[in-house]
């Protein structure tokens, strides 16, 4: 090890960029309770018959997934409270709030084309065995194809999870709490750079290379269901 | 209301500067990037286990890590760590992007070098060629039509991911809308947030749809020239 690192001082900071990392996880984990309702919907009113529906919706979606996480983020934080007609509830969002509102609404378009690869794997005789059968639009997605569709979107939405865990530290350039923001903190405080920003990577890893490994797991189940 | 969705002719000027250093940060990743992936991509698959296990640490490596926090390791633990005088953030910018490409771009390299069928592989053992010219001839012709659709989704990725050096003080398009959005107290003509957000949210778009129909040409261009069944 080279004189720059002071094994006394890590260990000191370790807790706090570990609380950091536990930071990271509650926004990935709301974030991604928003990104797989709002995903769902999102997928539905692609699909609408109503070109009304479908037409903006593709295009949100296609909007949200060419633009930067970061920039986006920047928008709600600093462009809504400049907004003079929204609700204050909207206008003023915490850094946690905004933080979940843009991973949810960001993944939320990516977990919309999984559902929708989902749904089309359902094969044509489940959708006109439904027709065949008269059942109400809302009783066929309910019963029939949703419960087919999404555990093949499972591998998919698994991946999109780890992705947005490894987006969430953006998060700190809107001043939320997380890893990167504690390491920063710190590297302003005691001037070192060094063990903070090692340790946060190191961390990082310890969390998201078992969450992969997990996600393909879960990828070859899935393949050998369907089989 | 309409006319402040435009931004004045000046503050276009500081955006299309910004945009510029996008283009160089977006470029440099891109070819670091594409290096990587071939390198590691091969290197996957090799005979030897100790060259397979390399790639795969660096590609859970760089993979795991995240880009934004190998960005800010790059920039500031690596100089003090090796003891260099500094690193200059666009470099810092092209190498964490470009490595965390490269990453992902291996697993498609992977992928579709193996989806080349096997008595392609076989044939050109049977014909003595050797392991370059065969890949360089037989499968590396026959995978490139199918690595290009993902890795142009890849390419806007790591086109998004650009706007992380904003963090490290490179004026890219994001650092100019920042620091406008700051100096707004201070101007005579103060930008609207708002639609200062949405116009840098636009040249985004437009960028990544510029790199989805580069990617298309290459891709019909591919078809013909390595003509697939």
């Amino acid at each position: 090890m080279p004189a720059t690192w002071d094994w006394e001082y890590a260990w000191e900071i370790t807790p706090d960029l570990i609380e950091g990392m536990v930071a990271i996880v509650v926004a990935t984990v709301l974030g991604m309770i928003v990104a797989v309702i709002l995903g769902l919907f999102l997928a539905l009113g692609r699909r609408s018959d109503n070109k009304w529906v479908s037409y903006p919706v593709a295009w949100f979606i296609e909007f949200v997934r060419s633009t930067p996480l970061l920039v986006q983020l920047f928008f709600l934080f600093y462009a809504l409270p400049q907004i003079t007609f929204l609700p204050r509830a909207i206008s003023t969002m915490s850094p946690l709030v905004t933080l979940v509102v843009a991973l949810g609404v960001h993944y939320g378009c990516y977990c919309s084309e999984a559902y929708r690869a989902g749904i089309n794997s359902v094969p044509r005789g489940q959708w006109e065995a439904s027709t065949a059968l008269n059942l109400k639009s809302s009783t066929k997605w309910r019963n029939v194809i949703l419960p087919q569709a999404i555990p093949r979107a499972l591998p998919p939405l698994g991946n999109y999870f780890v992705a947005m865990f490894k987006d969430a530290p953006q998060g700190s350039a809107i001043t939320y709490a997380g890893v990167l923001f504690v390491a920063r903190a710190l590297q302003s405080a005691d001037f070192r750079t060094v063990e903070p920003f090692t340790i946060a990577g190191i961390l990082f890893l310890m969390v998201s290379i078992p969450a992969a490994m997990a996600v393909r797991r879960l990828e070859r189940r899935v393949a050998y269901e369907s089989d | 209301m309409l006319e402040e969705l435009f931004l004045t002719s000046r503050q276009y000027q500081n955006l299309l500067e910004g945009t510029w250093v996008t283009i160089q940060v977006i470029l440099g990743s891109f070819a670091l990037g594409t290096v990587m992936s071939l390198i590691m991509g091969v290197a996957r698959l090799s005979d030897k286990g100790w060259i397979r296990g390399s790639a795969l640490v660096y590609i859970e490596f760089a993979r795991g890590i995240s880009a934004i926090i190998l960005l800010f390791w790059m920039f500031f633990a690596l100089p003090i760590l090796f003891g260099l005088g500094g690193m200059p953030p666009m470099l810092a910018g092209i190498l964490a992007l470009g490595l965390n490409m490269g990453a992902y771009g291996a697993e498609i390299v992977r992928g579709a070098i193996q989806s080349v069928s096997k008595g392609q592989y076989e044939a050109s053992v049977a014909l003595n060629l050797s392991p370059r010219d065969r890949l360089r001839h037989v499968i590396l012709p026959q995978a490139i039509p199918i690595i290009l659709p993902p890795y142009g989704n890849l390419t806007i990725e790591v086109l998004k991911g650009t706007a992380l050096v904003a963090l490290i003080s490179l004026t890219d398009i994001t650092r100019v809308a920042l620091v406008m959005r700051q100096n707004r107290v201070l101007s005579d003509d103060p930008v609207s947030v708002p639609f200062l957000f949405i116009n840098v949210l636009i040249i985004y778009l437009i960028l990544a749809q510029i790199i989805a129909q580069l990617f298309k040409v290459a891709e019909r261009r591919s078809a013909k020239k390595f003509g697939s069944t």
